[in-house]
């Protein structure tokens, strides 16, 4: 949330000592931890997640699972990325489909469309059939006030529920990572990097991201202020104006609640600048399911949500 | 000048610490126009005329509802001159565990009081527990200095009592600093006040910016935790047996010649390895994969160290501990340690003495450790571990307690006799 710059000296020490921190996160579960899984959506920070957990363990294959909830409502460049990232690492991917859920009754379809309040369910379920014990998301502090009072290691109950009065005091770097049988903790290497870091380490490592991150021509219409893309999310309604503009997405999640902004900006470079001059947050500008209610993000990560 | 400084914040309740630090990331621009709408629009809600800056850190729904920050939560800004990870801890006295968790990584600490209170026991007891974890650098924000009219000479006396009890702490001129402030008006905190023309010294951002932090002692001993182990297995490479983990202290370079502990074995180091090449040297905090000389059995939890200078290895030791849990200590509990990739089954065979923040002095024999008490005791481990004394080496001088019922975090443990 801090202002973007192009990374200076002290800046790249800066993020060999974040990269240092991440690293040693990822080796602390598999020292600890039977079943460990990454969370994945193909995302900047699931993509970063995955590019940090490579190097923890190079030069053996990364000794985890990854875990894509899958709403259904996804742009066609990021399942392609995923797919190929796996492949490329020779990975193993588990997806739970929201689609499959709401096919079995056991989820309603809300009537604005939105899934990303849906996946809590199948995720905590996906979770509790394949026994993981740590969980790694790529959620940052700097990203909403809820997830700034965040563990590193953040036990969740047997019902996946995050308790923020009765948290572990993270002490040093020793992390706790004991836990009942049923509980989960949620790991979060991430924690202490900011959205400038994320650009920085992403431009100094040359991480490959999908497409859409960068500058693209596509056809769009407006709706409640965001420029969302067609897709299977019920758009556009017969009064919405579809054009085509020059967009890029600063995040990617659900394509019913993630909208696009116009931009130029087609190298990393380029979007750094771009981002640096924003004075708009990445979730404010483009994350329907963020501004729902003051403490949307707080009550979701109660229900089991990252 | 490291470009990272990691700091906390202290002090007792209601003396405004959310609004000093909604402050410092609204002046140095960290907050962004739509964070900054969510709050007016909070502040209009509750019927106040200007932006309640404390909204923008007081994140959960119970802690707007009653007021205050429950929780440590971590903020980032950043100046073009060096980026910050704030762990902001509340006042409360139920949760001074907050103050500990926060202080242990703490290059600096600020301390906040109300300049109409001046130093209260809140204020002693979070100034000792930020000695004991060694923080090494203290500010002390005399906040609210708009509401007793910017007076200096009631700054002065603040001022002097703090830097007075700082000192019997142990902290030497030069690492405690006093600021008169006033984080709703902005007074000192990112721009100098011309209602304070009294006060010389440097604005609250300006000292954060510039203060030298102490680099790890670049003399240290080398200490190695063995966080994992890492072999392939894979065609490319077949016999790759690498030691993986992040240097706790000193540096090490290959050639150096190294003991494992607690088994005792002799080797050298052969390479530093990481993802993007072999390493000439690496020092503290990096994770590196370190291959030995000799093809020994090495596990997570051991430790790699420097031959010349080894740590003690021992199944007794005394540490001070600050006890973070509402379930009381009493001699004779059944516990676990973590220390390092370690944890070990452990007996809290004595409680030898409590500390009186206060008086500074401590109380021998007692009963039990309640929350927030701070003890010395003795321990013993079903196994040896390897250990520094705190004061000179902290990461492989801390460890933590766990209870081994419900694995909660039960204490903070620094090795080594802590207040004579």
């Amino acid at each position: 949330m801090t202002t973007l710059e192009p990374a200076t000296d002290a800046a790249q020490d800066n993020l060999a000592a974040l990269e240092s921190e991440a690293i040693h996160i990822f080796r602390e579960v598999a020292g600890e931890f039977d079943r460990p899984v990454i969370l994945f959506s193909g995302g900047k920070d699931s993509t970063l997640l995955l590019h940090l957990a490579i190097k923890a363990f190079w030069p053996a294959p990364v000794p985890f699972p990854l875990l894509h909830v899958d709403t259904g409502h996804n742009f066609d460049e990021v399942i392609e990325f995923r797919d190929r990232v796996v492949e490329k690492h020779g990975l193993r991917l588990v997806v739970a489909k929201v689609q499959d859920w709401i096919d079995d009754g056991k989820l309603e379809e809300r009537a604005d469309g939105l899934r990303n309040p849906l996946q809590t369910t199948p995720l905590l379920e996906t979770i509790a059939e394949n026994k993981f014990d740590a969980v790694f998301g790529g959620g940052r502090r700097d990203e909403e006030r809820a997830r700034a009072k965040e563990r590193i290691f953040s036990l969740r109950n047997a019902f996946g529920q995050w308790e923020p009065r009765r948290q572990r005091p993270e002490l040093w770097n020793l992390y706790n990572g004991r836990h009942r049988p049923g509980e989960q903790v949620r790991v979060f290497p991430l924690s202490n990097w900011t959205e400038a870091d994320v650009w920085n380490y992403i431009a100094r490592e040359k991480v490959e991201l999908p497409s859409i991150y960068y500058a693209h021509q596509r056809e769009v219409y407006q709706r409640d202020g965001m420029w969302l893309a067609e897709g299977p999310w019920g758009g556009p309604k017969p009064h919405e104006e579809v054009k085509e503009l020059t967009v890029r997405y600063r995040t990617v999640g659900d394509g019913s609640c993630t909208g696009a902004i116009e931009s130029t900006a087609a190298t990393v470079e380029e979007v750094i600048a771009e981002v640096s001059a924003s004075r708009l947050t990445e979730r404010g500008a483009t994350r329907a399911d963020d501004r729902m209610s003051e403490a949307a993000m707080e009550d979701r990560k109660r229900e089991g949500y990252f | 000048m490291s470009s990272l400084l990691r700091l906390a914040t202290a002090g007792s309740v209601d003396d405004g610490k959310s609004t000093l630090v909604g402050r410092l990331l609204y002046d140095t621009k960290s907050v962004l126009a739509d964070q900054l709408d969510a709050v007016t629009r909070a502040s209009v809600d509750k019927g106040l005329s200007t932006p309640d800056l404390s909204l923008l850190v007081d994140g959960l729904r119970s802690e707007r509802e009653q007021g205050i920050t429950i929780d440590v939560a971590y903020r980032y800004f950043a100046t073009p001159k060096r980026s910050f990870v704030l762990a902001d801890t509340p006042g409360h006295v139920q949760y001074t565990r907050n103050t500990v968790t926060g202080a242990s990584t703490a290059q600096l600490a600020v301390l906040l009081v109300d300049a109409r209170k001046g130093v209260i026991e809140q204020t002693r007891r979070h100034a000792a527990v930020l000695s004991l974890l060694g923080v090494p650098q203290l500010v002390l924000a005399v906040n609210k200095i708009d509401l007793i009219d910017y007076d200096e000479a009631t700054f002065a006396v603040i001022a002097d009592e703090f830097q007075s009890h700082a000192k019997s702490l142990g902290y030497q001129d030069g690492t405690v600093l006093s600021i008169p402030v006033s984080a709703l008006e902005g007074d000192n905190v990112a721009s100098k006040s011309d209602r304070t023309p009294w006060y010389l010294g440097p604005t609250l951002l300006e000292h954060l910016e510039n203060v030298p932090v102490a680099p790890d002692p670049h003399d240290a001993a080398f200490r190695f935790p063995v966080q994992y182990v890492i072999r392939p297995r894979t065609p490319e490479y077949p016999d790759y047996r690498g030691y993986a983990g992040q240097i706790a202290a000193g540096t090490v370079r290959p050639g150096d010649a190294v003991v494992v502990l607690p088994q005792g074995l002799h080797t050298t180091v052969e390479r530093i390895d990481t993802p993007d090449g072999p390493l000439e040297e690496a020092g503290a905090g990096s994770s590196v994969t370190i291959l030995l000389a000799d093809d020994f059995d090495i596990a997570r939890g051991e430790l790699i160290a420097s031959a010349e200078r080894q740590p003690a290895v021992t199944d007794e030791i005394s540490a001070a501990l600050c006890w973070l849990s509402s379930k009381p200590l009493k001699a004779g509990a059944q516990v676990w340690v973590k220390h390092g990739a370690k944890t070990v089954k452990a007996i809290v065979e004595e409680l030898n003495a409590r500390f009186d923040e206060q008086t500074l002095s401590t109380v021998g024999d007692p009963e039990s450790l309640q929350l927030n008490d701070i003890g010395q005791v003795t321990l013993r481990l079903a196994e040896e571990l390897p250990v520094d004394d705190y004061k000179l080496s902290p990461r492989t001088g801390a460890f933590i307690v766990i209870d081994p019922k419900d694995g909660d975090t039960l204490a903070a443990g620094l090795v080594g006799e802590r207040f004579a």
